[in-house]
């Protein structure tokens, strides 16, 4: 089956102003945004690009180092996803990734094409991981670590529980219809100081 | 038996594992997307090792960071260790404020049957 991995972009294309991106890439402070194809070379690059960045901040050890954390696992997700999306597909999937900052701390956000029948176990994942305590979590974490368990309904388990621990706040998500088998879904990560 | 010396890389750790006197360190960051390539070999050589371990191994852990899909693999190491008769110790390394290290640590130790000695420091 062929994807129209662009349409979104077409039907957008005579109202897209390069000025009012900037702006609001700007406005919100953001320090990366990618969009396109992800392989290991570039989550490499985008891991380096942003641990640079993280240097010059002024921010405390711990907050960079939950970034830097959190991105990674993040990426990796993308990574993973796009593998499993290639091998069905034979294209790869264009994934959208932003790093802001504002007040409260940074903000990971990642998109992605997600298969419609997986969106119904993502979505009881990530809902059991926002319903659960600092205390809760580490034990998930214990338990898919030991027995791998919560993985098996389509990867990105113990990733996942990871953010959520290391976020501490409620992971945001989304899930919006692509088109008759994908859906894009989104995830937002909160680091807050 | 040889001993193991890899260097350091953006994703991957240096390992010093010395066969001679028991001596074991991982070293800087696990993150590759592909962990099971990069431990098998390493599991492996503790399988071989812990048929005629030293009197005592220390393994000395001092990750700045790790990602999940390593965290299995740095499990199946540690389960590879608790096989030794020997005594075996885990030095546990983590950088002071970073509390999830230390969290993840202490994971370990409430899931291996080895103990973990915490060790606070300023860099790792």
């Amino acid at each position: 089956m062929q994807i129209d991995l662009f349409y979104i972009k077409k039907r957008l294309s005579e109202e897209f102003n390069i000025f009012d991106f900037y702006s609001d890439m700007e406005k919100n402070n953001v320090l990366l945004s990618f969009k396109g194809a992800i392989n290991d070379d570039l989550v490499a690059a985008i891991i380096e690009l942003i641990e640079k960045k993280l240097e010059l901040k002024s921010e405390s050890t711990k907050i960079k180092k939950k970034v830097f954390n959190i991105l990674v696992e993040c990426l990796q997700n993308l990574y993973h996803h796009n593998a499993e999306f290639n091998e069905k597909n034979d294209e790869d999937m264009a994934v959208v990734v932003m790093i802001a900052k504002n007040i409260e701390g940074y903000s990971i956000v990642t998109g992605n094409l997600i298969d419609d029948v997986k969106v119904d176990s993502f979505k009881s994942k990530l809902e059991e991981i926002n319903s659960l305590d600092k205390k809760e979590l580490k034990q998930l974490y214990k338990t898919v670590l030991t027995e791998g368990k919560f993985s098996e309904a389509g990867g990105a388990g113990l990733g996942l529980i990871d953010i959520g621990r290391k976020s501490g706040e409620p992971l945001e998500y989304g899930f919006i219809p692509f088109n008759d088998s994908y859906s894009f879904f989104s995830l937002n990560v909160k680091i807050n100081q | 038996m040889e001993s193991i010396k890899l260097e350091g890389t953006p994703k991957t750790p240096t390992v010093e594992f010395n066969s001679e006197n028991g001596e074991l360190l991982l070293k800087g960051r696990s993150i590759p997307e592909n962990s099971i390539e990069f431990y098998k070999p390493l599991i492996d050589w503790i399988e071989n090792y812990s048929a005629n371990a030293g009197s005592d191994t220390i393994l000395n852990v001092q990750l700045e960071y790790f990602n999940t899909s390593s965290s299995k693999c740095l499990l199946d190491v540690f389960k590879k260790l608790e096989r030794i008769s020997n005594p075996v110790t885990i030095n546990w390394y983590y950088e002071e404020d970073d509390e999830d290290m230390l969290e993840a640590g202490e994971d370990y130790d409430a899931i291996i049957d080895i103990p973990f000695k915490m060790i606070e420091v300023e860099e790792i």
